[in-house]
């Protein structure tokens, strides 16, 4: 099974991803880890405003047969969150990397990001 | 210990399920859930056990291991019973089967997954210390078992056997050919759907898994279906050592027949009169998330009052589903209850099962 893994996004081992777009970094959760998962029925996000601190827990997500913890990329203010989720939870399965994407945050510090895998670090990691 | 494997190769996730190896998943649990419900969905279930008990004491032995009335089977004919111990304590839960007319004198017992070898052993002690002329045989590993459920299921099993399926009532067993193979064929099934199980030789497993043309499903699916009905799940809704309960206790009181002689009928006469203290009941939580076996059920003020047992969110209904043992006066529809749910209490009600209208 071959899965996914966007090159222009970097990696947390625990299978989130951060991709800095338009002034802001948008994460999600890698196609490996919704295929671990299964089918998504729930996500519970910060809200905006909230703070980030990079490998720390920041929410949940929920499927039928597991839940888990969502560990944050990086350090920062949330400015937005994919609201669309709360009743499509199932885009993270879908659409990992696009539609099925969390949260936005304000970055503190942009050298968190040169700390997470490469694409070719997580493709290793997850072969 | 390395694990059982089954008959059938399945190049899909797999997980250890009763000391077997089995796919969990594969494609979807919610597509092989929906396949099943409005369709037809095929299910490798080949790690249940089969035990056979034949000679002349076959059913004495059967009637006094299971609370069920074995002398009342026809040839062909099964029936769902709890093995209970002399507490009237229940170590399994299992379809007891009198075989078709060239077999008739011998009875097929499916207990579940990783129990085979614990129940054979207990039967032929009590066989022994009760000086039973019987022979109990394990096939587990004899037998490939595949379950077609869904109401598509006549059409795609049809397609492949000579038996006539519209002569097959709920809970009888016949025997005929499977995609060219011997088989015994059931019209039983753990999904609330009509559907069959089918018992094949497990050299013949593969040719009928693949012959029988229909959604594959896994484990998941197979709980997530089962939970929306109630059905009880051996080892998780009830186990001897875990969570020791008696067939009142878990719903399946139906299954107990009183008027006739097995271990642990006296205990469960008194269970009977007195009506269990504690009672497995049905909740559908009415917040976001999903209730999980472990995850505590408390009253509206916070007082602790059970564990669920097994919980998930439902496919069909969308609604987070569990199953937890209460005091039995919660018993019965819109009782309002908190399940803790990592640590925040989220508002359930009670409801009665299947859960599914």
């Amino acid at each position: 099974m071959s899965f996914t893994v966007p090159d222009d996004c970097r990696y947390l081992d625990s299978h989130e991803w951060a991709r800095q777009q338009n002034g802001t970094v948008r994460i999600g959760i890698t196609d490996f880890a919704q295929d671990e998962l299964g089918d998504v029925v729930f996500v519970e996000l910060p809200r905006e405003g909230d703070e980030l601190e990079q490998g720390a827990e920041f929410g949940v997500i929920e499927s039928i047969k597991a839940v888990s913890d969502l560990y944050a990329p990086v350090s920062g203010t949330v400015t937005a969150t994919n609201e669309t989720l709360i009743d499509d939870p199932e885009l993270v399965n879908d659409d990992p990397f696009g539609d099925g994407w969390m949260l936005e945050v304000d970055l503190d510090d942009e050298s968190e990001l040169d700390e997470l895998l490469s694409p070719e670090e997580y493709r290793e990691q997850i072969e | 210990m390395s694990l059982r494997q089954p008959p059938i190769e399945h190049s899909t996730k797999q997980t250890d399920f009763g000391g077997w190896e089995m796919p969990v998943e594969f494609d979807s649990i919610r597509t092989e859930h929906t396949a099943v419900r409005e369709a037809v969905g095929k299910f490798d279930v080949s790690h249940m056990g089969e035990i056979t008990v034949s000679g002349p004491d076959a059913t004495r032995l059967l009637q006094r291991l299971t609370t069920n009335d074995v002398a009342d089977l026809e040839p062909g004919e099964g029936q769902y019973a709890a093995i209970t111990d002399e507490s009237g304590i229940m170590l399994d839960d299992t379809v007891v089967y009198r075989l078709p007319e060239a077999e008739s004198e011998t009875f097929l017992f499916i207990p579940n997954a990783g129990h085979d070898e614990e129940i054979t052993e207990w039967a032929t002690s009590h066989r022994d210390q009760w000086g039973f002329e019987a022979t109990v045989t394990n096939r587990t590993e004899e037998y490939a078992m595949i379950a077609v459920q869904g109401p598509d299921s006549p059409d795609v099993l049809g397609e492949n056997t000579d038996v006539d399926l519209s002569e097959l009532s709920r809970f009888e067993i016949t025997d005929g050919t499977v995609a060219g193979a011997q088989a015994l064929v059931a019209r039983t099934g753990y999904t609330g759907e009509q559907g069959f199980e089918l018992l094949c030789p497990w050299s013949a497993g593969q040719e009928v898994w693949t012959a029988l043309e229909c959604q594959p499903c896994g484990l998941g699916a197979r709980d997530t279906l089962r939970l929306e009905m109630g059905f009880l799940l051996s080892g998780q809704d009830f186990d001897p050592e875990e969570n020791p309960r008696n067939p009142y206790e878990a719903g399946i009181g139906f299954t107990v027949k009183l008027d006739t002689e097995f271990l642990g009928r006296d205990a469960l006469e008194g269970v009977d009169v007195e009506g269990p203290e504690e009672k497995l009941i049905g909740l559908v939580m009415r917040e976001r998330g999903v209730p999980r076996a472990g995850y505590a059920v408390e009253t509206p003020s916070g007082e602790q009052i059970g564990e669920v047992t097994s919980g998930t969110m439902s496919p069909t209904l969308g609604d987070p589903i569990a199953l937890a043992y209460l005091p039995a006066e919660y018993a019965g529809e819109d009782r309002t209850v908190r399940i803790v749910v990592r640590g925040e209490p989220k508002k359930a009600r009670t409801t009665t099962t299947p859960f599914l209208s």
